[in-house]
């Protein structure tokens, strides 16, 4: 059978040599390190994809993106099961019917859960951490969330169940996403 | 339901961070290492399951199609099932019911993955898994979802980073006895406490790693798995439930659509009791705080009750309910699709009593693996039995 190479600790993480008296007895795979693969010790080809996509904006979050830039959170209501969602959405997913209306929330809510994040999404260390949060909007039925970002806010002090007001962008700035409210930030 | 179908041979590769074999190359060699287990050959192989994660990760489209010379789908009636992180555990589902269908006698299940080719992170092919116009502009990186769920889960229920990290220092323990594993080690609660902050509460040694790897098993109906082994190894039964990809819209403290997918798995297995009919189980532990969640889908304990009975030694190997004996995700490692199944592997060593030095300390007839995936929402579940 094929010769495994077994990876040089590095770090306390790092498997021992395992010990081959239970099974899967054998198991191949040739292990390389970083190293082998970035100095060019294997054969590799590289590929980059240069995709580009266009996306529709819908029916609703298009309505949704329209309030935004006039400084306003929309939901919608389904008559059926009498919730009042957000983000909005052109049908009930649980009726499985059309939605019944739309309504204007409050720009004020709760946070349901947070992370303090110190990583970029290739998992370069970022020094302020990131603070994303699912946020409960007032005026929306319980537990209707949104994700979004905290801030002006010591990241020590954040807490679950902490009330939060939306930070807009200047008026003049808003183009109609979600990104025109900048962040959110303790009442 | 359906005929009975066995599991009657299973193969794995090692799992490794970046394996010099394609992805192909990997099938191939977990799929001749099933076929050895039980003395099969390509020529009894009616049909051929492949469950292998998103094409972004390959940058191959139709990877299916690509991978199927390497788990012997030339020829064959052959499909790829894809359910994001649940797909191992489904693969085993659509598998069965080739079988139990009647129109196959036998079905290779084989699982792949692949995920050092992407540059420079595999975590970067998961990026478009948020919504494109009312997330993605935010720039979020998927271990978000992860850190928000699992601060849901701690800060419903009170619970402390030192109790679920028990579960990651369990697992990469029980891994160093797994000739397969990636990662494992002898590290301590401390240890995990004290490594990296990634997301809080999400730390370097609360998940599981980025890994090349693939494992195969073989399903057979009953008068041919009578044939070929002493000891079947019984497909009880299957589940799988999906919830809304409105996940802000959710309570994240409790993964529904696991125990929807376990009821539905438990009622065909009969299983009326999971709490004592289960007696081995191998959920989902990408991250240290799932397997604890999963437990509490799986209905195996009452809602927020995982933590203790890790504390308490009740999931160790020689406790009352072993959890991960295999070492996990969290320990073994984790090419998506082929993780899932490298549970169903484990389950059908336990349940033969042939793991070895993983051996569970207490009598196994009936064991539970599951699986989990996309935006938090997709759950899948095979139960065992001998």
């Amino acid at each position: 059978m094929a010769k495994t190479k077994v990876q040089s600790p590095k770090s306390k993480v790092q498997s021992p040599k395992p010990v081959l008296t239970s099974p899967p007895f054998n198991p191949i795979a040739h292990g390389l390190s970083d190293d082998d693969f970035k100095h060019g010790k294997v054969c590799t080809t590289r590929w980059t994809a240069d995709a580009r996509y266009a996306y529709d904006r819908g029916v609703a979050i298009g309505r949704y993106l329209a309030g935004l830039k006039q400084g306003k959170i929309l939901a919608v209501r389904c008559g059926r099961c009498e919730r009042i969602m957000v983000p909005p959405r052109a049908f009930c997913e649980l009726c499985f019917k059309p939605i019944d209306g739309w309504t204007e929330v409050a720009d004020t809510g709760v946070v349901n859960t947070f992370s303090l994040c110190y990583v970029t999404w290739d998992v370069r260390r970022i020094k302020e951490p990131l603070i994303p949060a699912v946020i409960e909007i007032d005026g929306a039925s319980p537990g209707m969330g949104i994700m979004h970002l905290l801030g002006g806010v010591d990241p020590g002090k954040v807490h679950r169940d902490m009330k939060v007001r939306a930070v807009w962008k200047p008026e003049a700035e808003r183009e109609g996403a979600i990104t025109d409210i900048l962040y959110w930030k303790p009442v | 339901m359906g005929n009975r179908v066995a599991i009657v041979g299973v193969g794995m590769t090692k799992f490794v961070r970046r394996a010099l074999e394609t992805g192909k190359e990997l099938s191939w060699l977990a799929s001749k290492a099933a076929l050895d287990s039980c003395g099969m050959t390509m020529n009894q192989i009616d049909s051929v399951v492949m469950g292998t994660a998103p094409d972004t990760f390959d940058g191959v489209h139709m990877k299916g199609e690509y991978l199927s010379d390497g788990a012997g789908g030339f020829g064959k009636p052959y499909m790829r099932g894809f359910v994001g992180g649940g797909t191992g555990v489904f693969s085993v589902a659509q598998g069965w019911y080739h079988v139990a269908s009647g129109m196959f006698d036998t079905c290779l299940v084989v699982c792949e993955e692949k995920m050092s080719t992407f540059q420079p992170h595999a975590q970067a092919a998961f990026l478009t898994i948020f919504d494109h116009t009312t997330e993605r502009p935010l720039k979020p990186n998927l271990l978000w979802i992860f850190a928000l769920e699992m601060n849901r889960y701690m800060t419903t229920y009170g619970l402390k980073k030192e109790d679920i990290a028990r579960v990651a220092v369990k697992n990469k323990n029980n891994a160093l006895d797994h000739p397969a594993a990636q990662i494992a080690a002898p590290v301590t609660v401390e240890d995990v406490l004290n490594s990296e902050v990634l997301a809080w509460p999400v730390q370097r040694l609360d998940v599981s790693p980025v890994s090349d790897g693939a494992v195969a098993v073989i399903l057979a109906n009953e008068s041919v798995a009578r044939r070929v082994t002493d000891k079947p190894v019984w497909v009880e039964g299957c589940g799988w439930a999906l919830d809304t990809a409105y996940w802000t819209n959710r309570d994240l403290c409790y993964p529904r659509y696991v125990e929807e997918a376990a009821r539905m798995a438990y009622k065909m297995a009969g299983v009326t009791d999971p709490r004592h009919q289960i007696h081995v189980a191998e959920p989902y532990d990408p991250f240290d705080y799932k397997e604890l969640h999963h437990m509490e889908g799986l209905m195996l304990c009452g809602r927020g009750e995982a933590p203790q009975l890790t504390v308490d030694g009740v999931t160790a190997r020689d406790g009352e309910l072993p959890v991960c004996p295999s070492g996990g995700l969290l320990g073994v490692g984790n090419p998506i699709a082929a993780a899932g199944l490298m549970k169903i592997a484990e389950l059908f060593w336990q349940l033969r009593g042939e793991a070895g030095k993983r051996q569970i300390a207490r009598k196994a007839k009936r064991g539970v693996a599951q699986a989990w995936g996309d935006l938090m929402q997709v759950g899948t579940v095979v139960v065992l039995g001998v």
